[in-house]
């Protein structure tokens, strides 16, 4: 994406404990990279926080990012902190708005790649058309963190159409998913120190807000619940849900859409790609009469060319979600316990 | 994917489905050895597409399961001493030892990475020369070779900061333990198509002979398992006890020459304590005398207090093929992946982790 302005230089090669120190050293970081790289009206006033009108309901959320390595094939941390508080308020049925944006940087970060974070933060806020109006940097010695986490949090306007509860899902609604599952998971751990793999996967990370305001003005209501399967992946939300509503999810293995390659990493490492997990991707519960036409309307966005329909909601087995195998097999998907570790053999 | 989707079809198992149908005509009990293959039977829900006269009992092949409790403390021993980092593959952390398990020593801090091949941890250790660098080397014979390797490397490259901790076991004599054991049901085995990939044929003939007992070298995906159920299941009605392959695509009789010579220049066969099972002779791998500087147990010198088992865990039954998973008080009550009594509830391959994960609602329902 081409920038408005040439991004300035910081005079400095790395960030150290002074320019956490709120003094000198945290002004000429402030001033000549964050306010720089980021600025609007908002940012410029340079308080404390951020003043602003917002008129109807909101949605407000916050999200830390801790992701190992900072820098992956398809993205990198900064970007990474928008499109996820992004999404999150998308999946409340809001458009963001604001954003406020925390840094916690360990010692010896070098101010090239923390300019680049920056400029990837900016560029993914002016997609998602969202304004970053307040922060925080602090610096840890180092050792006390993984080079740099990232906070933040997020308020949008909820969309005048949309009610997005999991008290609205009945049974005989469709399960739709927008696109291929576990791509970011595997893209992450191709790059993961000690499990290196070569693989031209790339993360999917991506701002959803847009697609499902369209998918909002378009269907309203009839859109029940929504979720960005991140964390623990499809199976977990799926069980959450499930648990929530006492009622019980069927999904059929053959219609999950996953990328060969990210298919074939999963065999290899023995994970299930139902628990890797997502990030450009979103689960919608909707109405079963509209659910061919939702599908169709997100076949033609970006974001949703390899959307489906994966199951259903049912009364039987309130609160498990039970798979269709391939071969016409059925089994529980249960939660994933702990983290997905890769297999001996 | 080539070799995995062919294997994955809906027609062909319904086709070998309807074959086993029809050609089973009494009761049957077969045991799957490897946990890999007991894992796609309960993730494809296949064992409930099985005639009710055909029992499917899970084996002892889950590398993690077998691996006793006084091992992995020596693990989170070594773990614990200054300069020592321990590599090892990802299902082996959530293990527990006797006090704890090496997910618990890591976030204690102690350095314990996890990695995909043991020829890592021999770059980790050139790259790290100021530590010790220790490759907790578990697997049965499909992963010996390359554990093999990474030491003939480690030699050839003059890096003296390796070790391994061998916990390996070998299938042969753990079937013949189940077979000599007076209580044990098994009609027929499924052997572990990557092993024999390993170890090839010659190896199971005596034991086919000697108890009477038909073995089909089978694979992993629905396929497969449904073309070796019902050519064991053939030979169990004609009243034969042959050795078949049916993964013919990757085991030949031989097996892999190479790999085995690498695993004899490095390893000696020695006895081995299974977790649940106890002690079995001539049934593991040893660093040799000749790389005994790349023993951790030499090196190091380890003499830990063995230690006990968890008694509230059934795994020795389990992996005998005597009890199932649904048949133990603890299962989903008190052992859960979260907090598992033992190694079958957490491993990838274990036996109560693939029907706690996968098991089919009906079954489900039966637990509670």
């Amino acid at each position: 994406m081409q920038l408005e302005c040439p991004i300035p230089k910081f005079d400095f090669d790395v960030i150290t404990l002074g320019h956490g120190s709120g003094g000198l050293l945290t002004h000429q970081l402030l001033k000549s990279g964050v306010f720089d790289i980021l600025k609007n009206e908002l940012l410029d006033q340079q308080h404390d926080g951020a003043s602003f009108m917002l008129n109807g309901p909101v949605a407000f959320s916050s999200d830390s990012y801790v992701i190992t390595p900072a820098f992956f094939p398809g993205g990198n941390i900064g970007e990474l902190a928008i499109n996820g508080t992004v999404n999150d308020l998308a999946m409340c049925g809001a458009s963001p708005k604001y954003l406020s944006l925390a840094f916690i940087i360990e010692e010896g970060l070098a101010t090239d790649e923390f300019r680049q974070i920056l400029v990837s933060i900016k560029e993914a806020a002016q997609r998602a058309g969202v304004k970053i109006v307040t922060g925080d940097t602090k610096v840890v010695e180092k050792g006390k963190g993984d080079k740099l986490f990232i906070n933040t949090s997020g308020i949008g306007l909820i969309h005048p159409k949309a009610d997005i509860h999991h008290k609205n899902i009945e049974p005989g609604d469709k399960i739709i998913i927008s696109g291929n599952i576990a791509t970011h998971g595997i893209a992450i751990m191709s790059v993961r120190k000690g499990l290196e793999f070569e693989s031209a996967i790339e993360s999917d990370t991506t701002n959803l807000n847009r697609t499902i305001e369209n998918l909002l003005d378009h269907f309203g209501n009839d859109i029940k619940f929504l979720r960005d399967p991140t964390r623990g992946g499809v199976a977990s939300v799926l069980n959450e849900i499930a648990e929530l509503i006492s009622l019980g999810f069927v999904i059929d293995q053959r219609s999950l859409p996953v990328d060969e390659q990210v298919e074939g990493a999963c065999e290899m490492l023995g994970l299930d790609p139902l628990y890797v997990a997502n990030e450009g991707v979103f689960m919608a519960v909707v109405k079963n009469e509209m659910a061919e036409d939702m599908v169709s309307l997100l076949q033609k966005d970006e974001n949703g060319r390899n959307a489906t329909i994966i199951g259903e909601v049912v009364t039987d087995h309130p609160g498990k979600v039970i798979m269709k195998s391939r071969i016409g097999g059925r089994r529980v998907v249960n939660y994933l316990a702990g983290e997905q570790l890769p297999r001996i053999c | 994917m080539k070799f995995l989707s062919e294997y994955r079809g809906p027609e062909l198992v319904k086709k070998y489905l309807e074959q086993i149908f029809h050609v089973t005509t009494k009761r049957w009990k077969l045991m799957e050895i490897c946990g890999g293959q007991t894992h796609s039977l309960v993730k494809n829900g296949i064992l409930d597409m099985l005639p009710g006269q055909i029992t499917m009992v899970h084996g002892p092949g889950c590398p993690v399961c077998v691996t006793p409790v006084s091992i992995i403390d020596e693990a989170i021993y070594l773990s614990q001493q200054p300069g020592i980092i321990v590599c090892s593959f990802g299902d082996m952390l959530r293990v527990p030892g006797s006090r704890k398990s090496l997910l618990g020593t890591k976030a204690e801090g102690a350095d314990v990475r996890i990695l995909y091949s043991p020829l890592d941890a021999v770059r980790l250790a050139k790259e790290n020369p100021g530590k010790e660098i220790v490759f907790f080397a578990v697997g049965f014979e499909t992963t010996a070779p390359a554990n093999a390797l990474s030491i003939v490397q480690a030699h050839q490259s003059g890096i003296n900061n390796y070790s391994i901790l061998a916990s390996h076991v070998l299938v042969p004599p753990a079937m013949e333990a189940l077979l000599s054991d007076d209580a044990n049901e098994i009609d027929a085995f499924l052997a572990a198509g990557h092993v024999c990939t390993i170890m090839g044929m010659e190896e199971y003939y005596p034991i086919a002979e000697k108890y009477k007992t038909p073995v089909v070298i089978t694979g992993f995906e629905p396929v497969d398992l449904l073309q070796g159920i019902l050519l064991a299941v053939q030979q169990l009605e004609k009243g034969e006890y042959k050795v078949e392959n049916q993964y013919a695509r990757y085991v030949q009789r031989e097996g892999n020459r190479l790999a085995k010579e690498t695993m004899m220049e490095v390893f000696a066969v020695s006895d081995r304590v299974w977790r649940g099972i106890g002690n079995i002779p001539q049934s593991g791998y040893e660093v040799n005398e000749q790389y005994k500087q790349y023993n951790a147990r030499v090196k190091f010198k380890l003499n830990l207090p063995v230690a006990e088992e968890n008694k509230d865990c059934i795994s020795g039954d389990i992996m005998k093929g005597l009890k199932k998973p649904f048949q133990c008080p603890n299962f989903s009550m008190s052992c859960k992946p979260e907090h598992p009594l033992g190694a079958p509830m957490v491993s990838s391959e274990g036996a109560c982790a693939a029907y706690y994960h996968y098991a089919s609602a009906k079954e489900q329902e039966e637990i509670i």
